[in-house]
Formats: C-alpha cells, structure tokens, sequence
C-alpha cells in the first residue's frame, strides 16, 4: 500500500455541496499516513469550522480507504494545518467553475487577505470583472454572492480566505 | 500555566458563541430583506460551530463532558456568557449593531489568541479568525450604509440601537480573576487590553458612520459570574427542548 494508492482513493470522494471537487482537490486532505498494508491514517481540516458537511466527508473518506482492503482506518480532523482556499489545487479551481462558482484568486500570504477583492470578482459565466459583491454570504458557509454588469447575471463565488 | 485559568477563559468564549448564535438563528426565514436573512443565518452557522470547536478543546483536554452536553446540559447559572448576547434581537439594528459590536472584539480576540501560548486554542484561532473577517466586513459594510450613507431615520435608527446596546457591550469584557495569570502565561493579554484595542477599532468605525459613542456609560456585569437577564431562561428552554425530551436523538 502507498500514499499515492490511498489519495487516488479519495480523489474519488467528492464534496457532498459541490459535488464536481474531491477532497483532495478541494485541499482539505492535510495528510496520508500508510503505517502498514493494514493501517492507515488520514488528517483532514474543514473549510469552515461549522461546514455541516464534514462529518459526511469524514465518513466518505474512510469508507473509500477501507474500499482498498485496508482494515484498520483512523480519519482525525483537526486543525494543524488550517485550510485556506491557497490550498485548493488547479484541477480543484477548475470543477468550482465547472460547477458555477467563481473560483478563490490566490493570495499572497504573507499579507492579510483583504476582502475588497470580492468586488470584482470574475464572472464564472463570462469572465467579466466588471462585476458587485451583493453579499459576502451565500447558501453554505463557503459561497458568497455576487452579479455581473456585463452578462447581467447573478453568480456564487467561493469565499476567498 | 494556570490550566483552571485557560478552561474558564474558553467556556466563557464558547458560551458567548453558543448564545448569540442562537440569537442569529431567530433572523432565519425572518429578514428584513433576503440577503440578511442568509447572512444571520449563516453567521449563526459559523458561531455555533466554533462554539462546537471551543466545547470540543474542554472535552478533550479538560475532561469536560461532550461539547452537546454542555451546550444543552447545563442551567442558567452554569452559562458564563455576556449578559450581551442573551438580549433579544429586537428590531433587526439593535441586532446589527450588536452583531457588529460583538464581532470587532471576536475579530480582535481571536487575532490575539492566534499567538496564544496553549497551542490547541491557538490553532483554532488562526482559523476562525479568517472567518470572522467575514462578520466583520458584512457588520462595518452596515453600519456605515445605514448611518453616514442611510436616511435621516436609518441613521437616528442606529444611534438609538448603539446607545441602548453600549453598556452591555461594555459588560463583554467584565475582568475576572484569571486575567493575571492568562496574561503572565502568555495565553491571552487580557479583557482590559482587548477592550483598549476594541475601542480604538470602534470609534473609527462609528465615526466613519457619522454616529456618535455613547458617553459615561457603565458597563452591564455579572454575566462571567453566571448572573444573567431574564432573556437567558426561555432561550435555554427553546434551545435545549429537544435534547431534554431525548438526550441521545439524533436531529
């Protein structure tokens, strides 16, 4: 058994809100331990303290590691590794717009976040960045919600944080 | 390190969290327009999960009982939350206002806390503390929106609802014994030092929304002592209904 072996495992495992990303792409995957062919140990982070949805990807997540045959599976979350959406991988950007949600700009983080970007975030539908933030929260904790001047369309972004 | 110190310090966050989360949770299907009524929701959400997440750290390294135990487990007087939090929502700006109050000192607390010197609150502050940005940014976008940029009624409207909710905010950072021995651990610098740095964060705020800070005002206390309003009672009693009737339901 291999760490490569275990994360293919849970790129199969998707979002239960967004169900176009994996945890793995989403980066809320912080570690795979294979401590032997029998036991191992996987660490996850939520996006949100309160995501409702983790306790459903946790279970997700053990059950498509013991699908390997692995007997022994412990899944901890914590907060060791806190996510942020830096942590989000580019196939992961990429099933956020597949999804319709304007996916997180990268950050530079050795400067804090500034949350004026979220004025003109760019149109998931037509690219635009001619475009307002209406509210800074959306359907679940993670989306906020936002219209495009030039398509003249409502749209949900991923919060960036 | 004082751990007793530590243990009290995060009930009395969590039990701030627990509250007003509560209290948001009443602005669901209730909004005055369909934006607020997500974004009180959702707020509530975020708090009552870091309630949850306080909660867990004193079951796991104090050997508290579980977080949902404690959260629904426990009488009035066992609650060490701000009398703050427990008021009623009344109209939605003593709401805003209080949200916006209560959030530059979660901002600021947290921030303060992400260099802690007990790792487990440090961790989890480092987190949250990205999320309350959010809470702060939707309450400081409102409260100048409806005060510098509102109507004549909107702005005399947050006036009123700043001056009613200033002692009780005040009464947020009711000192207690453990605030030496947090602050000579390095664990947290302490209510006094937070409320100088909530100060300076608010009055640029309201001056920024044209309101003016209430004056000579006294501060509301006993909450951290477990005495509370009247409002905290029937709360409780709605909140817990459900864990009372079963404590093991799944809901």
């Amino acid at each position: 058994m291999t760490t490569e072996t275990v994360l293919e495992a849970l790129h199969t495992v998707k979002d239960p809100e967004i169900p176009t990303i994996s945890l793995v792409d989403m980066g809320i995957i912080t570690g795979v331990e294979v401590r032997s062919d029998h036991h191992v140990k996987v660490t996850m982070t939520p996006t949100f303290v309160g995501c409702p949805a983790i306790d459903v990807m946790r279970r997700d997540a053990e059950a498509a590691v013991r699908g390997l045959g692995i007997e022994h599976v412990e899944v901890e979350v914590n907060y060791d590794q806190p996510w942020n959406t830096n942590r989000l991988t580019e196939q992961g950007r990429a099933a956020l717009l597949k999804h319709g949600l304007a996916p997180p700009e990268p950050y530079d983080e050795a400067v804090e976040l500034q949350l004026e970007v979220l004025n003109n975030t760019a149109c998931p539908y037509c690219g635009s960045h001619n475009t307002t933030l209406k509210s800074p929260f959306g359907p679940t904790l993670c989306r906020s919600l936002h219209y495009c001047h030039n398509c003249l369309q409502a749209f949900e972004g991923f919060k960036p944080v | 390190m004082n751990k007793d110190a530590v243990k009290n310090l995060i009930l009395r966050m969590a039990d701030d969290e627990l509250i007003l989360a509560h209290r948001h949770s009443e602005w669901t299907g209730m909004g005055p327009i369909l934006e607020e009524d997500i974004a009180f929701s959702s707020i509530a959400q975020d708090k009552l999960g870091h309630a949850q997440a306080l909660y867990q750290i004193l079951h796991d390294d104090f050997g508290m009982p579980a977080p949902d135990n404690e959260a629904f487990g426990r009488s009035e007087s066992d609650f060490v939350c701000s009398q703050f939090v427990e008021l009623p929502n009344g109209e939605y700006d003593f709401s805003l206002v209080r949200h916006y109050l209560f959030d530059a000192a979660e901002y600021l607390r947290y921030g303060m806390l992400s260099t802690s010197s007990y790792e487990p609150l440090a961790k989890l502050s480092r987190k949250v503390y990205g999320e309350l940005k959010y809470h702060l940014f939707h309450a400081q976008t409102w409260i100048v929106q409806l005060g510098a940029e509102g109507t004549e009624e909107s702005k005399a409207r947050m006036q009123s609802a700043l001056n009613e909710a200033w002692p009780y905010a005040l009464g947020m950072f009711e000192s207690t014994e453990d605030d030496a021995a947090l602050s000579a651990d390095g664990v947290f610098p302490g209510e006094a030092a937070l409320q100088h740095a909530w100060m300076e964060m608010v009055s640029d705020t309201v001056a920024k929304a044209g309101l003016s800070l209430p004056q000579n005002a006294e501060a509301v206390l006993g909450g951290r002592k477990g005495y509370h309003t009247e409002h905290l009672k029937p709360l409780l009693e709605e909140m817990t209904e459900v864990y009372r009737i079963d404590p093991a339901a799944e809901w």
